[in-house]
């Protein structure tokens, strides 16, 4: 039985260690949070200017100017601080940030990002993603393991463009936990009730399973 | 000294045609609205525009946008807007999407008279290759490509080379601001506006609340005055008339 969104994030919340700094991309990381086991506890940084960041406000809470990188209404917490966005960018590409947590569309086994662009469609933005995946000094993928029409998402090359280039350390999926290693893709972890044989025929490259548990 | 310009058309009284403006703001957040719709009042087109964003949910940038005032947009996110897209693939606007950090420093970099920088953002992509297309011909060709740019090794790992940005006008929105032009900002709001200011060679600061020089503590100006040209005070209506893009709430446990 494959990974539920909610599982995904859960374990990536596994992946953060207490006093870490992190930077979780919109979607399926915001989820993360939640899963946070006892006694860890990250400060969240939205690279609009927060490093703190809290819960969503109550109805009488809410404020215009506290949104997130999602621009969603949010809150702060005890310590947090507000800064411009190129002290923002100086903080994420000086290596301060711990773990970027984001999503992609394709990565590649020697950990290519794609997650910006779809040639023929209209492009939406990059955003702060190139400037995150170079600066964070530990990068998490957290996607579907293959695409809707069962195509695989991880693959020898990406077709998409580029977010950055051998940026990915650890992706997480559905299926599985693999690791960009200098020799290709490693196993780490199954989701429950999923095989190494099952990664490997819905993965578009060749995945190493000797250390998976 | 006394920076304070009575009405938002006098302060945008000599933004021309074709001016180039940084825009502080990100989303609908700590976005000029009320001198923006001044330069719509104005009638002024052409302007090429540098801003994170290119305004949400008819607000901000957009009221520009909509109007067909706007010729060039340099920012780093756009969103599903249907009306740029529109303009965009028929060839009536260019965009130069830059990473959101690059466009930071850029502004950063233009008022501290440093005139470029190399960064490790969009390195081995087409924000560093070229290729991306700035300004489309209108019958689903391409009119105008980004140009590649210089890549350069530091110790071992490769970085781009990215140009600074000036403008003739920076526009901003702060919480606070005195007569000498000193500014503060409220929470999330700073932003680009600090950076905007800096780029601008004329700043414009549209401000919430205005007090006299010595009403801010010195220790707590976010932007010194050097950088801005121009205050205008707004209304308490107009200072109140914030946007939200994605109201998102924690509901109260019974």
């Amino acid at each position: 039985m494959a990974w539920t969104r909610e599982q995904i994030a859960a374990r990536a919340a596994l992946e953060l260690r207490d006093g870490e700094y992190v930077n979780l991309g919109i979607g399926l990381p915001t989820l993360i949070p939640n899963h946070l086991p006892p006694g860890v506890e990250v400060t969240l940084e939205s690279e609009n200017g927060i490093l703190g960041t809290g819960r969503y406000p109550h109805e009488d809470e809410v404020d215009p100017d506290l949104v997130n990188a999602g621009k969603e209404t949010v809150t702060v917490l005890p310590g947090a601080s507000f800064f411009d966005s190129a002290l923002s960018f100086g903080m994420i590409r000086g290596g301060h940030i711990d773990t970027a947590v984001l999503g992609a569309m394709q990565v590649s086994a020697r950990g290519d990002l794609a997650n910006w662009a779809v040639p023929g469609k209209m492009i939406t933005g990059i955003g702060g993603a190139m400037d995150l995946v170079h600066g964070a000094r530990r990068v998490i993928v957290t996607m579907a393991h293959t695409a809707k029409d069962g195509s695989p998402k991880i693959l020898e090359e990406c077709a998409l463009p580029l977010t950055g280039k051998g940026c990915v350390d650890r992706i997480i999926t559905d299926l599985c936990v693999l690791d960009v290693t200098g020799d290709g893709l490693a196993l780490v972890e199954l989701a429950p009730g999923t095989t190494a044989d099952e990664v490997a025929a819905r993965t578009g490259a060749k995945v190493r399973a000797e250390a998976a548990v | 000294m006394d920076k304070v310009v009575a009405t938002t058309a006098e302060a945008v009284a000599d933004v021309h045609d074709g001016a180039s403006l940084a825009v502080g703001g990100f989303g609908v957040s700590g976005v000029p609205t009320v001198v923006i719709h001044a330069l719509f009042d104005k009638g002024v087109r052409g302007l090429s525009v540098v801003s994170n964003n290119c305004g949400a949910i008819g607000t901000g940038l957009a009221v520009l946008l909509d109007a067909g005032r706007i010729s060039r947009v340099t920012g780093s996110y756009i969103g599903a807007n249907k009306e740029f897209a529109r303009q965009y693939l028929g060839g009536e606007i260019e965009l130069e999407l830059i990473p959101q950090g690059t466009l930071a420093e850029r502004l950063r970099a233009g008022g501290s008279g440093i005139p470029a920088f190399y960064t490790p953002a969009g390195v081995g992509t087409q924000v560093a290759d070229g290729g991306l297309p700035w300004r489309y011909d209108g019958q689903g060709g391409v009119a105008v490509s980004s140009p590649p740019k210089e890549v350069r090794e530091f110790d071992g790992t490769a970085y781009v080379l990215e140009r600074a940005i000036n403008t003739d006008f920076g526009l901003v929105r702060a919480a606070r601001g005195d007569r000498h032009g000193n500014l503060v900002f409220n929470k999330a709001a700073r932003n680009f506006n600090p950076l905007a200011a800096m780029a601008g060679r004329v700043t414009i600061a549209e401000v919430e609340e205005l007090v006299e020089p010595g009403e801010i503590d010195p220790d707590h100006v976010h932007v010194p005055g050097v950088f801005v040209q121009r205050v205008v005070e707004l209304t308490p209506e107009q200072a109140c008339d914030k946007q939200i893009e994605k109201r998102t709430v924690t509901e109260a446990s019974s």
